[in-house]
């Protein structure tokens, strides 16, 4: 082994991470979600990352992370935001305009995709969104590329002075192999933007950089950087040729470890590319497989309409499974190959879905929710996303909704606009200060007679236990945003106190007004870690 | 060479230092290697496993395919079982005895493990009263992984030079500690 070259055993957000701060990044940003969460926590936890002061602190939510990012990049240093696939949707605003603003230093925006919604609501594929801002895209298919591509990701941002999407799903970013590391890029000098104009979108000035956006988008489609990672791979059976995008080339050479396809196939990871990259496997199949992880977008774009062209299948003829995530087997199965189904799971084995920890003190708030539900008839209680999610499920069947990061305030306002009386919303801190403020705020000036429920554990509990920034903050905000101080109430879910938070809860309930209660209970998995770690400082 | 191992646990139980030791080890005799985790809302006392494939040639997939696994390495007996369709025919099978009940409906433990007996290569330890008997009920990890030792195609001294890197933070006694646990796992098959 040649000791020169460094490797690393890394998860595929870790790559992400390792291979942004190797080329030179000056800040990072985001707001924890599963699978994106720990492109943000390996920064964090490096000594280099500290001895450089690159910034590391967690967002309120994806889109102040995006803005935040989008001024690194102003000042002309190199920036990375990440998020879950969803946090895309919250970051979107900005992203979307930053297309057009431009960028200065070099930007990256990473989206995780979770394919068979592992931990998520959907499944979209953030590919749809980097075509709706015009905006390149890599996907790498594995560590070491996710690693190499950052560094290309982030030169292509600087030369075209364009976001570029970094879209990952969960297999790569949760699994973890050996990278090889690359010298590393010092950082860049802070340096303001050429045109004091550039990142001012008034329309006379919009209509121009767009102009220029689409124009750039032609261009990136015969860039060498975008598609030397387009490769084609003849083989001499050419009855069907195969088209892969990013993780799904692996699940093809899977079915091949022993031997090689004899087939010809074209891997693609980065976009946009031209006609040229597909005409040399359509020219030489007569028919093509598209094996896409994701949405089946390469598909519909060579279907098109009218799809007239040469015989293609893949997850819109029901070739591949129209949703869900791929494997060796659908691949498998999709070629015509035989398929081990493996043994059959013992019919005695039972679900084990999540459930709270034991000694979380959601599980006495909801105790003491349920209890004071019980005069009422079901179906008024909108909540949010977080572990306290997990009350949808048996024992606690309590929540009837759970939509994204906010609703559970705002849609308990729509009801109650409809005459639902009570309305009942639970959300976490974390929720809460991401995108609940600004539905308090409706509530308050409508005075809405809803019963706002925060489980407050001090920390962004559901993806591991990050910093919260609502920590010590709630009571003030509420107050802040124009909460009566009668209607604040601040409660201890703990089990000697049920019966009095039932009856505050109770209370609240039958208020024709905005109540808020604060459960706040630290987050027992946090709690443990706390002592832990403390106990270890104790020692050394 | 190539040995494709499921690891299967409740969340919270530790499966990924059986794993990250496996990696360490695999990564110190050079051998490619995968390991596919989950993170996120099954932590939480739901059932959790990790791929973890290891070859001396290059690997394709995070994800091992079905009748493909070499070994199940399971810290709960119920869980082994969950992953059964990845064994291939001649695969090991290799389970704590322990249960771990967090659910209402938990069959009998005497029907699970008649179930784990119908599968031909099978290991059972009992890891958590071996682990006690050492003096640290939370090596029951390292146990089980002596226990499956056997089956990887990995140099003993070289997992037990991975715990030593990986509890390296944690002090003397801890590495000690897991180093007995594995010991006493691989003693333990190898009676």
């Amino acid at each position: 082994m040649n000791h020169n070259i460094q490797k690393l055993l890394l998860l595929g957000d870790e790559a992400v991470a390792r291979a942004a701060m190797d080329a030179g990044l000056s800040g990072m940003y985001a707001y924890p979600g599963t699978p994106s969460t720990e492109i943000m926590e390996y920064i964090q936890s490096s000594a280099e990352a500290t001895e450089r002061n690159i910034h590391r602190e967690w967002s309120s939510n994806e889109k102040t992370a995006m803005e935040a990012a989008l001024g690194m990049s102003y000042a002309g240093k190199r920036a990375m935001v990440a998020m879950k696939h969803v946090g895309l949707n919250v970051a979107a605003d900005g992203f979307i305009n930053s297309a057009i603003t431009g960028v200065n230093g070099g930007l990256i925006v990473v989206a995780a995709d979770d394919p068979s919604m592992h931990s998520s609501q959907n499944e979209q594929d953030s590919r749809f969104y980097a075509k709706f801002a015009f905006v390149p895209v890599f996907e790498p298919a594995t560590q070491q590329e996710a690693y190499d591509m950052i560094f290309d990701a982030f030169e292509l941002s600087e030369r075209y002075k364009i976001p570029v999407l970094f879209r990952i799903t969960t297999r790569l970013a949760h699994s973890r192999a050996a990278v090889e590391l690359k010298l590393t890029i010092p950082e860049k000098k802070l340096k303001l933007p050429a045109d004091q104009l550039q990142f001012v979108l008034l329309p006379a000035i919009a209509r121009k950089r767009y102009r220029a956006l689409l124009s750039t988008y032609e261009s990136l489609k015969y860039d060498l950087s975008i598609s030397k990672f387009n490769s084609f791979t003849d083989g001499s059976d050419r009855r069907m040729g195969v088209i892969t995008c990013g993780i799904a080339y692996n699940y093809l050479m899977e079915n091949f470890s022993d031997s090689k396809p004899d087939f010809p196939v074209l891997k693609i990871t980065a976009y946009p590319f031209n006609k040229d990259v597909f005409t040399e496997i359509t020219d030489k199949c007569s028919s093509v497989l598209i094996l896409e992880e994701g949405y089946p977008i390469v598909e519909e774009s060579l279907r098109g309409i009218l799809d007239n062209g040469i015989k293609i299948h893949g997850r819109l003829d029901g070739m591949v499974p129209r949703d869900g995530e791929l494997n060796p087997a659908i691949v498998a199965k999709a070629l015509g190959l035989s398929v081990s189904a493996g043994r059959d799971v013992p019919e005695i084995v039972r679900m084990r879905p999540p459930s709270f920890c034991a000694g979380c003190g959601h599980s006495d708030m909801f105790s003491a929710i349920i209890e004071a539900l019980k005069s009422y008839s079901p179906g008024r209680v909108f909540s949010d996303i977080g572990c306290y999610t997990l009350a949808a499920l048996p024992p606690y069947d309590t929540i009837n909704s759970c939509v994204d990061m906010g609703a559970s305030i705002t849609m308990a306002i729509g009801a109650s606009d409809a005459g639902l009386f009570p309305a009942v919303a639970v959300i976490g801190d974390s929720t809460f200060t991401h995108s609940g403020m600004t539905g308090l705020l409706d509530a308050v000036v409508k005075n809405s007679p809803v019963t706002i429920i925060i489980g407050d554990n001090s920390t962004t509990g559901m993806t591991g236990g990050q910093k919260s920034q609502a920590t010590g903050r709630i009571e003030n905000i509420c107050l802040g945003i124009g909460v009566s101080r009668d209607h604040l109430r601040l409660i201890t879910p703990i089990r000697k106190n049920f019966e009095e938070n039932v009856r505050i809860i109770k209370e609240e309930f039958e208020y024709h007004g905005v109540s808020v209660i604060i459960a706040s209970r630290e987050c027992i998995q946090t709690a443990i870690k706390r002592k832990k770690s403390r106990a270890s400082n104790e020692l050394s | 060479m190539k040995n494709d191992i499921i690891l299967s646990g409740v969340g919270g139980q530790g499966i990924l230092s059986i794993a990250a030791t496996i990696g360490l080890a695999a990564v110190e005799c050079n051998l490619f290697l995968k390991q596919s985790e989950v993170h996120g809302m099954s932590q939480r006392g739901g059932d959790v496993q990790s791929h973890l494939r290891l070859s001396d040639r290059p690997i394709a997939s995070d994800l091992i395919p079905h009748g493909r696994a070499d070994i199940i390495i399971s810290v709960e007996p119920m869980e082994s079982l969950r992953y059964l369709p990845w064994l291939s025919d001649t695969g090991w099978l290799v389970t704590n005895s322990s249960p771990f009940i967090n659910i209402d409906d938990y069959p009998p433990i005497e029907e699970i493990l008649s179930e784990i007996k119908k599968i031909k290569n099978h290991i059972i330890i009992d890891a958590d009263s071996i682990a006690k008997r050492i003096g640290s009920l939370r090596s029951g990890n390292m146990v089980i992984l002596g226990a499956a030792s056997p089956f990887i195609e990995i140099p003993y001294h070289n997992l037990e030079n991975a715990i030593r890197n990986l509890f390296k933070p944690k002090g003397e006694e801890v590495i000690n500690l897991n180093l007995k646990a594995l010991r006493a796992g691989r003693d333990f098959t190898g009676k």
